[in-house]
C-alpha cells in the first residue's frame, strides 16, 4: 500500500497513467481478450472431479431392466395423447396411481403479454400431473424431481414412458431416503414455472393462475429434466445454463458424466463431443468453440431446458436430451434407465444440499472446467480499461482545475447542473424502451398492419433507434454547454456508470458481462467529440447492445456449423428480441430490463459525448 | 374413571363391552395384557399395532415398593424418584400419511416426542425434566439428552392428562420434540427388554428388527399413567403401555400382490402366548367398507368376531385368542393370512380431519410457514386446537399471522403466544380455530432466519434445520353416539 499512500509514488503513478494512458488501455484490452482465449487451453482448465463425499467413491449397482416396459408405456402414452389431443391427464393419473404413487394434478392458466409467434400461443391453459413416491420411514422433508415436458406432436413420448418405468421400478425399492416427484409438465417452461411457484407458494412473475393446494414433499434437493424422442439414442446432450445464466452445482454435472462413463454412454455438451487429445491446435479450437457456445448461451440468459427455472429456488437441476443421430452404435432404454437410476440413487445418498463444488464455472468440454478464479481476470482486464480511462479523465480535470484556478467564470462550473438533462433524457429513453413496446402494442396494431408480436418487436427497435437522435435535442436544453470540460465530465460519468454496471453484471452472469465489456469498452474508451467523428460513430454503433446481440446470433450459428444468411440472421434477431421480452414477463429473466434500463442509457450517454457541440 | 381419550387427537370413543376375559392375574398385584391389531389401510398397506400393557396395583411414588415383578424396575424407579405423574415417550421413524391411511391408532410426530406431567409435589419442574430426559436418553439409547430449554415448551391448552389427575396445572407439564432424531434398532432393543417376556415368547417374537425396519412407518412408544384400581376408584394403579406401530408397504415387499400373512410381514409365526400374560390376542380388522360385501378373507377362520366403535366408525374384528388351547390344536403355529377378495377401488375415503404443513418461499433470508387443515365433514363444523413450536432461530413475525378459510379471515377464539428468547426458549403458539364444514383452512406466518454463531450450526449445516411438527387436537364429530364403556374389559386399542 506504500505505493498509494506515499505522495511521491502516487504522483509518479498518476503521471504514468496520464502519459501512457492510451497504450496502457490498449494493452489491458488485448490482455483481457487474450486471457479469455487462453481459457480453453488445457493448463487453465483442470479436470472435473466429484467434490461431494456422499456421492463419491462408491458406485451403485444399477438393476433397472425394464427398457421394454418403458417403450410400451411410451406407445400407450402416445396413443392416449393423440386421442386426447393434448396431455392425457386422466390416463397419466390412473397409470401413476396404479404404480403406487400419490398423484396430484395442477391446472394452470396464463395469458401472455403478447402472442408468442414462434410457439403459437397466447392464452395458455394446461395441466401438470405429478406423482410422489413417498420414501419409507422419512418425514417428507426432502425430495428429488424427475420432470418430463409433455410437448405437442410426437415428441418426448419415450421420456414419459421411461419416467413411468423408472417410477414403477423405484416404487419397489426400499432404500429411498428422499421422496421422488415424477412430474409431467405441459407447455414446457410455462407449466414448469406454474408448478414451481405453486409448490413454493410464491408468486414471482405475476399472473399465473393455478390451483392452490398441492401435495408437497419438502425441500427439493435436485431435479433432472428428461427429453427423449426416440426408442434408441446415440448420445446424450446435457444442458446446464438456466434462467439469467444461473448454473447448477458442478457436482450434478460430474455425477452425470460419471454415470455416462460407467455405462459407456456418449455424452456431449453444447452438442460437442469431448476430444481425447488436448495438445493439438484443432483440439484447442474445438474446446474454444465449446466454450464460446457456452458463453453465448449463458449470456442470452434464457433457460436451455426445463431445468432452468429450478435454479432460482436453489434447486440444482440439469436437462438431459437424448440424441438419435446417424452414428452406428445405439443405446437402448435399459442403458438410459440405468444411468438415471444410478444418478437418482446417488442423489438419494446426499446428506446435504449440493454445495461442495463450484457454482460459477465455464466448460470447454464436459470433463474440464474453468473456475471463477481463473476466468474473472479476463473480465478484470477489460474493466481495467475503463478504470484507467476514468482516472485519466479525473486526473485531467483535477489537473485543469489546479492549473487554472481563476479561470473564466462561465467555464468553471458548466458541470453538474448542465449534465442533468442528458442523464435524465437517456434514462427516460431507457424507461420508454422498457415500458412502451408492451403497453403500446394495441395502439400500434390499430395504426399499422402488423400483428401484436411484430408490433412489440418493431416498437422496441424503433424506440431504440430513435434514441440515437436524442443528442441533437438535448443540446437545445443545454445552456452554456460546448466546452471541453462539459463533455469530459459527461464521459467520466458515462464511464463510471458503465464500469459499475458491468462490474455488477459480471458477478451475476459472467458471460453477458464479458460480451458487453468486450464490445462496449473500446468504443467507450475511444469516444470523444473532436476526432474522426464518422469512424467513432461507426465504432459506437457497432458497440451497441443490439449490435452485440446480432453479432452473437451470427457467431452462434457459425459455431454450431449452420451459418445464417443475412436475412435469416435478421429474422433470428427479431425473434430473439421478442423472446427476450417474453422471457422477462413470463419468467422474470433479467437481460432485457438490464439492457433497456442500464446498458442502453449508458450507451446513449456515450453517444451524447460523441455529438457534443 | 379413566378418560377414554386418545393421545393427541381427542376423540369421542365408544366401545361395547366385549367378551373380555377377566385376567387370571387379578389376584396377583400386577398383570400383563398383550395384543396385536392388524388393520388393512385404505391404500392397500397393512398397519400392525402391538400393545403391551402392564398394570400394577401399587402406589409407586410413595417409594414403598422394593420388589418388582412385571413392571420394569428402571421405569418404576424413575417414576418414583422424579415425581412423574404421567409420561409419554414416542420414537417415530417415518410419517403417518393421514390422507391415504386414515387416522392412526396412535399419534406420534416424526422423531422423538416426550411429554410429561409432574406431580404437584415436585418443586423444581425444570430440574426434574432435565434429569428425566437424561435418564430416558440412557434407557432408550436415544438423543433425548438434547432436550433443553430451547426446545421445551409448556403448552396451556393442547394437552390434558390422560390418566387420573386432580388438577391440570400446566406448569407441571413439559413437552418437547426432537424432529431430527433417527430411530433404529438401538432404540428397539431397550424397548423390547422392558417387556416381561422379552422377545422370547408371546406376540413379541414377531418383533424382529430386520422386518420391522423394512417398513414404511415405525413408531414405538411408552406411556405411563395412573389409573383407577377398580370401579369405585378409591385407590390408584399404575399402567405402563408399550406400543409399537409399523406399516408394511404392499409395493416394496409384495411384488404387486396385496395379500398378507404374519409370516410375510414378520418372517415369523406365533406359537404361544407369553406365559406371564393374562391376555394375549390378535385382532384383525375385517370391517366391510361402504356396507358392501367383505373385502377381506382371513384364514384360519377366527374363533370369534368382535364389534367395536373406534374413532367414530363401526368396525368388525376377527379375534384369535392365543391363550385358548383350541387355537394350536390343528397346527402348531398361527399364521394369520389376509386376502383381498376384489381389486380395490381407486377412490380412497378421505379422513374427516387431516393437515399438511410446509415452508413456502425461497432464499436464505425469509420464509413462511403454512399449515393447511382440512375438514372434509359434509355438514359439521368443529374446533381444533393448534400448537406450533418453532425454534428461536426462526424469528416469527406475529403480525403476519393470517388464518384464512374459504377466502375469508377466520378469527381464532383463543390465542396463546409466548415469544422466543434467543438461545433460551422457542416460540410457542396455541390457537383454537373453528373449522367450518367441508373447508380448507390456511394458516400462514412469516419468519426471518436469524444469524447463528458458527458453533451453533448443527453438523451438516447445508442439510437444513428441522422445525418440529405442530400438534392438532380436535373433537372429531362422529355419527355414532357415545356409550358408557367399561374400559377395563374392552380391547386395548379402543382406549388411549
Amino acid at each position: 500500500m506504500g505505493l498509494l499512500s506515499d505522495p511521491h509514488c502516487r504522483r509518479a503513478l498518476s503521471r504514468l497513467v496520464l502519459r501512457l494512458n492510451t497504450p496502457l488501455c490498449a494493452l489491458s484490452y488485448v490482455m483481457g481478450l487474450g486471457w479469455f482465449l487462453a481459457l480453453a487451453f488445457q493448463p487453465l482448465a483442470p479436470r472435473t472431479y466429484m467434490s461431494e463425499n456422499a456421492m463419491g467413491s462408491t458406485m451403485v449397482e444399477e438393476q433397472f431392466l425394464f427398457g421394454e416396459r418403458a417403450l410400451s408405456y411410451a406407445r400407450e402414452f402416445a396413443g392416449h395423447k393423440k386421442k386426447a389431443g393434448g396431455m392425457p391427464v386422466a390416463w397419466l393419473e390412473k397409470t401413476m396411481w396404479s404404480l403406487g404413487l400419490e398423484v396430484h394434478r395442477q391446472p394452470f392458466a396464463r395469458t401472455l403479454p403478447f402472442p408468442d409467434e414462434t410457439r403459437e400461443r397466447y392464452m395458455v391453459k394446461g395441466t401438470n400431473v405429478y406423482g410422489i413416491l413417498r420414501a419409507p420411514r422419512a418425514a417428507s422433508t426432502e425430495s428429488l424431481v424427475l420432470s418430463v415436458p409433455c410437448t405437442e406432436g410426437p415428441h418426448n413420448n419415450q421420456a414419459v414412458g421411461l419416467m413411468l418405468a423408472l417410477a414403477a421400478y423405484f416404487r419397489g425399492q426400499i432404500y429411498w431416503a428422499k421422496d421422488i416427484i415424477f412430474l409431467v409438465n405441459e407447455h414446457d417452461l410455462l407449466g414448469m414455472e406454474a408448478w414451481l411457484e405453486a409448490y413454493h407458494d410464491v408468486n414471482v412473475t405475476g399472473e399465473v393462475r393455478s390451483s392452490g393446494t398441492l401435495g408437497r414433499a419438502g425441500a427439493i434437493q435436485a431435479a433432472i429434466s428428461l427429453e427423449l424422442s426416440s426408442d434408441v439414442v446415440t448420445s446424450f446432450d446435457v444442458a446446464v445454463e438456466g434462467l439469467n445464466g444461473q448454473l447448477p452445482n458442478l457436482d450434478l454435472l460430474n455425477l452425470f458424466h460419471a454415470f455416462c462413463q460407467k455405462n459407456g454412454l456418449l455424452c456431449t455438451i453444447q452438442g460437442k463431443l469431448p476430444r481425447s487429445d488436448w495438445d493439438s491446435l484443432p483440439a484447442y479450437a474445438h474446446s474454444l468453440q465449446t466454450l464460446l457456445l457456452m458463453v453465448l448461451a449463458q449470456a442470452s440468459g434464457r433457460p436451455r431446458g426445463d431445468h432452468g427455472l429450478f435454479l432460482r429456488y436453489r434447486i440444482e437441476a440439469i436437462t438431459l436430451r437424448g440424441i438419435n443421430s446417424f452414428r452406428q452404435y445405439k443405446y437402448d432404454m435399459t442403458t438410459v434407465g440405468k444411468t438415471l437410476e444410478g444418478m437418482f440413487r446417488k442423489l438419494n445418498n446426499l446428506l446435504e444440499r449440493l454445495h461442495q463444488s463450484y457454482f460459477f464455472y465455464l466448460l470447454p468440454s464436459l470433463s474440464r472446467f474453468v473456475s471463477i478464479g481463473i476466468y474473472m481476470p479476463a473480465f478484470g482486464f477489460l474493466l481495467l480499461v475503463l478504470i484507467l480511462k476514468i482516472s485519466f479523465l479525473g486526473g485531467r480535470e483535477a489537473g485543469e482545475g489546479q492549473a487554472a484556478p481563476s479561470g473564466p467564470g462561465m467555464d468553471s462550473r458548466p458541470g453538474l447542473l448542465a449534465l442533468v438533462p442528458p442523464l435524465l433524457i437517456c434514462q427516460a429513453a431507457g424507461l420508454a424502451l422498457y415500458c412502451l413496446p408492451v403497453l403500446g402494442q394495441r395502439v400500434a396494431t390499430q395504426h399499422f398492419p402488423v400483428s401484436e408480436a411484430e408490433a412489440v418487436v418493431l416498437t422496441a427497435i424503433a424506440i431504440y433507434v430513435a434514441g440515437m437522435a436524442l443528442p441533437h435535442s438535448t443540446h437545445r436544453v443545454l445552456a452554456g454547454a460546448g466546452s471541453d470540460r462539459g463533455w469530459m465530465t459527461l464521459k467520466l460519468l458515462a464511464l463510471l456508470y458503465l464500469a459499475l454496471q458491468l462490474g455488477c453484471l459480471a458477478l451475476l452472469n459472467f458471460s453477458l458481462g464479458f460480451l458487453l465489456a468486450a464490445t462496449m469498452v473500446p468504443a467507450a474508451a475511444a469516444v470523444q467529440p473532436n476526432g474522426p467523428r464518422v469512424l467513432l460513430a461507426v465504432l459506437l454503433v457497432l458497440a451497441t447492445p443490439a449490435a452485440t446481440l446480432l453479432l452473437g446470433i451470427f457467431l452462434q450459428r457459425e459455431l454450431v456449423e449452420a451459418p445464417a444468411a443475412a436475412g435469416e440472421g435478421w429474422q433470428l434477431f427479431l425473434a430473439a428480441v421478442g423472446e427476450g421480452l417474453l422471457q422477462h414477463h413470463l419468467y422474470g429473466a433479467l437481460p432485457f430490463p438490464f439492457l433497456a434500463l442500464c446498458a442502453y442509457p449508458a450507451w446513449l450517454l456515450l453517444w451524447n459525448v460523441l455529438f457534443w457541440k | 374413571m379413566a378418560a377414554a381419550a386418545a393421545a393427541l387427537l381427542l376423540l369421542l370413543l365408544a366401545a361395547a363391552a366385549g367378551p373380555g376375559r377377566v385376567g387370571a392375574g387379578r389376584a396377583r398385584r400386577d398383570a400383563l395384557r398383550e395384543e396385536l391389531l392388524l388393520s388393512p389401510l385404505p391404500a392397500g398397506d397393512v398397519a400392525a399395532t402391538f400393545q403391551f400393557r402392564t398394570r400394577w396395583d401399587a402406589d409407586l411414588p410413595r417409594g414403598a415398593v422394593s420388589h418388582y415383578r412385571l413392571f420394569p424396575k428402571a421405569l418404576g424407579r424413575l417414576v418414583a424418584a422424579l415425581g412423574v405423574q404421567e409420561l409419554h415417550l414416542a420414537l417415530t421413524q417415518g410419517f403417518w400419511r393421514t390422507r391415504t391411511w386414515g387416522q392412526p391408532p396412535l399419534q406420534a410426530p416424526a422423531g422423538a416426542e416426550l411429554w410429561v406431567w409432574f406431580q404437584p409435589t415436585v418443586t423444581d419442574v425444570d430440574k426434574a425434566w432435565k434429569e428425566l430426559s437424561n435418564i430416558l436418553s440412557g434407557i432408550f439409547c436415544a438423543s433425548l439428552n438434547f432436550i433443553d430449554s430451547t426446545n421445551t415448551v409448556t403448552p396451556t391448552a393442547s394437552f390434558k392428562p390422560l390418566g387420573l389427575a386432580n388438577g391440570t396445572d400446566h406448569h407441571l407439564l413439559r413437552y418437547a420434540v426432537l424432529p431430527r432424531e433417527v430411530v433404529c434398532t438401538e432404540n428397539l432393543t431397550p424397548w423390547k427388554k422392558l417387556l416381561p417376556c422379552g422377545s422370547k415368547a408371546g406376540l413379541a417374537v414377531l418383533l424382529k428388527a430386520e422386518r420391522l425396519f423394512h417398513s414404511s412407518y415405525h413408531s414405538q412408544a411408552v406411556h405411563i399413567r395412573p389409573i383407577c384400581r377398580d370401579a369405585s376408584c378409591l385407590a390408584v394403579s399404575w399402567e405402563l403401555r408399550q406400543t409399537l406401530t409399523v406399516v408394511f408397504d404392499t409395493f416394496s415387499s409384495g411384488q404387486g400382490k396385496k395379500d398378507w400373512s404374519l409370516f410375510k410381514m414378520f418372517s415369523r409365526t406365533l406359537t404361544d402366548a407369553c406365559p406371564l400374560a393374562s391376555q394375549s390376542k390378535v385382532y384383525v380388522d375385517i370391517s366391510p367398507k361402504n356396507k358392501e360385501k367383505e373385502l377381506l378373507e382371513v384364514t384360519p377362520a377366527p374363533a370369534s368376531v368382535y364389534e367395536a366403535i373406534v374413532q367414530g366408525d363401526k368396525r368388525t374384528y376377527a379375534v384369535y385368542d392365543l391363550l385358548s388351547p383350541s387355537l394350536f390344536n390343528t397346527s402348531r403355529s398361527l399364521n394369520v393370512q389376509l386376502k383381498w377378495k376384489r381389486p380395490q377401488d381407486t377412490e380412497l375415503p378421505t379422513p374427516v380431519l387431516h393437515a399438511q404443513r410446509y415452508v413456502s418461499g425461497y432464499g436464505l433470508q425469509t420464509g413462511e410457514i403454512s399449515t393447511l387443515i382440512y375438514n372434509t365433514h359434509p355438514y359439521r363444523a368443529f374446533p381444533v386446537m393448534l400448537l406450533e413450536t418453532v425454534p428461536w432461530y426462526l424469528r416469527l413475525y406475529v403480525h403476519t399471522l393470517t388464518i384464512i378459510t374459504k377466502g375469508k379471515e377466520n378469527k381464532p377464539s383463543y390465542i396463546h403466544y409466548q415469544p422466543a428468547q434467543d438461545r433460551r426458549r422457542p416460540h410457542l403458539l396455541e390457537m383454537l380455530i373453528q373449522l367450518p364444514a367441508n373447508s380448507v383452512t390456511k394458516i400462514t406466518i412469516q419468519f426471518e432466519r436469524a444469524l447463528l454463531k458458527w458453533t451453533e450450526y448443527t453438523p451438516d449445516p447445508n442439510h437444513g434445520f428441522y422445525v418440529s411438527s405442530s400438534v392438532l387436537s380436535a373433537l372429531v364429530p362422529s355419527v355414532i353416539a357415545m356409550k358408557d364403556v367399561d374400559v377395563e374389559q374392552s380391547p386395548l386399542f379402543t382406549s388411549l
